[in-house]
């Protein structure tokens, strides 16, 4: 054999293959799917409100030079329960929110806010999940943070623990 | 009791954690145009469902497959080229919502990989067939 490193080639080509496989074990998968709307304006979008008493939502409600929260939910989402202490907590600390209801039904959104309060400032109902589709957003609960100008500047998927509190209310003030 | 399971499972919660909101119209209705929909169709075997990972949205039954494939159908109806709505897409979820890597970045390696190989083992095999001469 006049080139013996050629032996090697296999041997670092498994041990390649070997080292991804332990960095695949080592290291978190992230199965979360984030909008790739970050930094881009809100859709156009006019929904209708969602329950009786808590106005409708377009993005031109949203993009009124107030930075604030967007809430993504549904009644019949569990993990949207639990966020509800949290979303009372945003409010107390005198941030907006807005929400939209995801494939929900009036009755259902009203028995949902009168069960866990309203920190709704308005609700827009999008039945058919065009608007969420147009957001870049894969599920419920998601809570977006928008600039004063309508832009998104974050989006925080699944329900909002106690812990992300103080982090999304910076997040609002930094934009203001 | 055995009889009750199945009814108990029919109404346990991931059957109705989807909701009840209307299908859009056009989830699960073909375009009348028989040209349309085939290139919807296609389309729609490579997008990914964003709500159950593994499957294109021409195979999931989920809502958010659903709201996915009639926003396909509608924007082909509207004359839109498929690959305009491939990055439509692309523009809300980010590459990996296509099942058809795009030719730049780790997609392009990916795409020249299999070209390089060949070169490769042609070179080996090269060296393999001299000898044996």
């Amino acid at each position: 054999m006049n080139r013996p490193w050629i032996l090697w080639i296999p041997l670092a080509v498994v041990a390649f293959i070997g080292g991804l496989a332990f960095y695949g074990l080592a290291v978190p998968k992230d199965d979360q799917v984030h909008s790739a709307m970050i930094g881009k304006k809100l859709p156009a979008f006019a929904l209708p409100a969602a329950t009786a008493g808590v106005p409708a939502l377009s993005n031109t409600d949203i993009a009124d030079g107030k930075p604030r929260l967007l809430n993504i939910f549904a009644s019949w989402c569990l993990p949207c329960k639990a966020e509800a202490p949290q979303l009372e907590a945003l409010k107390a600390a005198g941030i907006e929110i807005d929400a939209i209801a995801i494939r929900d039904k009036p009755e259902d959104v009203a028995a949902f806010l009168a069960e866990f309060g309203n920190p709704f400032r308005r609700i827009g109902s999008d039945s058919e999940m065009l608007v969420q589709l147009k957001l870049g957003s894969s599920g419920v609960p998601e809570t977006y943070v928008i600039g004063g100008d309508g832009t998104i500047l974050f989006q925080h998927i699944g329900d909002i623990r106690a812990e992300h509190v103080p982090m999304l209310i910076e997040k609002v003030n930094a934009a203001r | 009791m055995r009889a009750i399971v199945p009814i108990l499972l029919t109404l346990s919660t991931p059957v109705i954690a989807q909701g009840s909101g209307p299908m859009p119209p056009l989830a699960n209705r073909q375009l009348v145009d028989p040209a349309k929909e085939a290139q919807a169709m296609r389309l729609m075997h490579s997008l990914r469902c964003i709500q159950c990972q593994g499957q294109s949205i021409a195979d999931s039954d989920a809502a958010m497959a659903a709201t996915m494939r009639a926003e396909v159908r509608q924007q082909i109806a509207a004359g839109e080229k498929p690959e305009a709505i491939r990055s439509w897409m692309i523009d809300r979820y980010g590459e990996w919502v296509s099942f058809e890597p795009d030719m730049k970045g780790a997609g392009l390696l990916l795409w020249i990989a299999p070209f390089f190989i060949f070169l490769a083992s042609i070179w080996l095999a090269r060296g393999l067939f001299r000898r044996r001469a």
